[in-house]
């Protein structure tokens, strides 16, 4: 029996991961969750946080997914994000800029910002960078 | 008739056009390859998610979301109208236009209409209508489609559908068959018709034996397809902006070729008149010549 689990990563744009891998761990939205090969039948989504898994030999890996689904067959993962990026894909600038920003607009509280919206975004942030930081 | 010089420049001048045209069918071609491939890169994640999609809508209850139940009464209709931002691609745009025009006045009659307008030619042509625009995108179509642009139109749809300000959605937009072929389409994107329509293109897709396994769901599977649907929806749009743009270039490319072909035909026609006119020239020329002779002679 072969002993992989075979994991999917789409996003709109393009197929992010299509590869054997050992297993997987990703954020499910009631927490997060790992799967191996013969996991049942499973669906859930997916908050804003990393998805790790270790390919064929055996190095971890790191993506960061932007929400989205995961279905969970026994030799399959598929995720389903709105976007998703590999570690040396992240624009650390970029990143860290957004989690000022965001954390600028929740700590001046003005009557007219989206508390939720400003949330999501440091959240988005704090895990790009918390991925790059893992290396 | 005209003289040498005259036709001379009209050639020239065609034959500038025609540089021009072929140059444009050039970049079509090329954008048109660029929009297949983004449009082609998208169908994994759209035959998946309509996957997944139907194998929790078979075991969620009818009333799972308020995005499927149709309104008894329905009095406003917003209209998403996809164009392209640019001219000089054949009857594309009008097609387009004319369709979102036709059905106002046929089955949309006495309702109020609102637009959603993709692309500067929807927009130009919506800001005629007696009808208001609640939002207009301009640079989405042909270029580089953000799936981020159809969610939060998507998202601001569903909020006034929720709110009651809107009680049908439909989306109009021009459906890649092929090189030679563009359907203008038009679809009804809430209340989401239902669910076998959204399943059976899934079936259709991919036939996979995995796909009838019921899961384990978690949140709940009606809490799922809560979530999903306005997923669903926005795929929609994403997808009918994907399809309108590539459509765009073909149409362009096409009617390119087209001019191309004419300003060659035209070229052809002008060099005939050309030569006609200069050999009648040469010809008056020789008898003039032949009469001043025997002049001479006589």
């Amino acid at each position: 029996m072969a002993k992989e689990l075979f994991l999917e990563v789409v996003t709109p744009q393009s197929a992010i991961v299509s590869e054997e891998v050992q297993i997987v761990v990703a954020p499910g939205s009631e927490g997060e969750f790992g799967a191996l090969k013969g996991h049942t039948t499973f669906l859930t989504s997916l908050k804003v946080g990393t998805l790790r898994y270790k390919d064929a030999n055996g190095k971890e890996r790191f993506l960061f997914i932007n929400g989205g689904f995961a279905e969970v067959l026994p030799n399959k993962v598929t995720i389903l994000a709105e976007s998703a990026e590999r570690r040396q894909n992240i624009d650390v600038e970029r990143a860290k800029n957004a989690k000022n920003r965001a954390e600028k607009r929740l700590a001046d509280k003005a009557a007219d910002t989206d508390l939720a919206r400003a949330e999501v975004a440091l959240r988005r942030a704090v895990h790009r960078l918390s991925i790059k930081g893992s290396s | 008739m005209a003289t040498l010089k005259e036709v001379q420049s009209k050639i020239v001048s065609v034959k500038k056009t025609k540089q021009i045209t072929s140059a444009m069918k050039m970049v079509a071609t090329s954008r048109l390859r660029g929009a297949q491939t983004s449009m082609e890169a998208f169908q994994p994640y759209a035959g998946k998610f309509a996957e997944v999609l139907g194998s929790i809508a078979g075991s969620a209850g009818e009333d799972a979301s308020p995005l499927l139940v149709p309104r008894e009464d329905v009095k406003k209709v917003a209209i998403i109208v996809c164009t392209s931002d640019r001219g000089l691609c054949g009857g594309f745009n009008v097609n387009l236009t004319s369709k979102a025009g036709k059905i106002i006045k046929s089955d949309l009659e006495g309702k109020d209409v609102s637009f959603t307008c993709f692309g500067k030619k929807a927009r130009d042509w919506a800001k005629k209508q007696p009808q208001p625009i609640d939002d207009e995108f301009i640079g989405v179509v042909g270029g580089d489609v953000e799936f981020a642009v159809a969610s939060s139109s998507g998202q601001k749809l569903i909020n006034s559908f929720l709110e009651g300000a809107v009680d049908e959605v439909y989306l109009i937009y021009s459906k890649f068959i092929n090189m030679a072929k563009q359907e203008t389409t038009i679809k009804q994107i809430l209340p989401i018709p239902s669910l076998e329509d959204v399943v059976g293109e899934s079936v259709e897709e991919e036939k996979d034996s995995d796909t009838l396994v019921s899961h384990l769901c978690e949140p709940s599977s009606d809490a799922l397809l809560g979530e999903m649907l306005p997923k669903n929806v926005f795929i929609q749009i994403y997808d009918a902006l994907l399809q309108t743009s590539t459509s765009e270039h073909a149409a362009r490319m096409r009617a390119m070729d087209n001019a191309t072909k004419a300003c060659e035909d035209m070229v052809d026609e002008l060099q005939t008149i050309f030569n006609k006119t200069r050999q009648a020239a040469i010809t008056s020329e020789l008898m003039d010549i032949v009469g001043g002779a025997e002049a001479l002679k006589g």
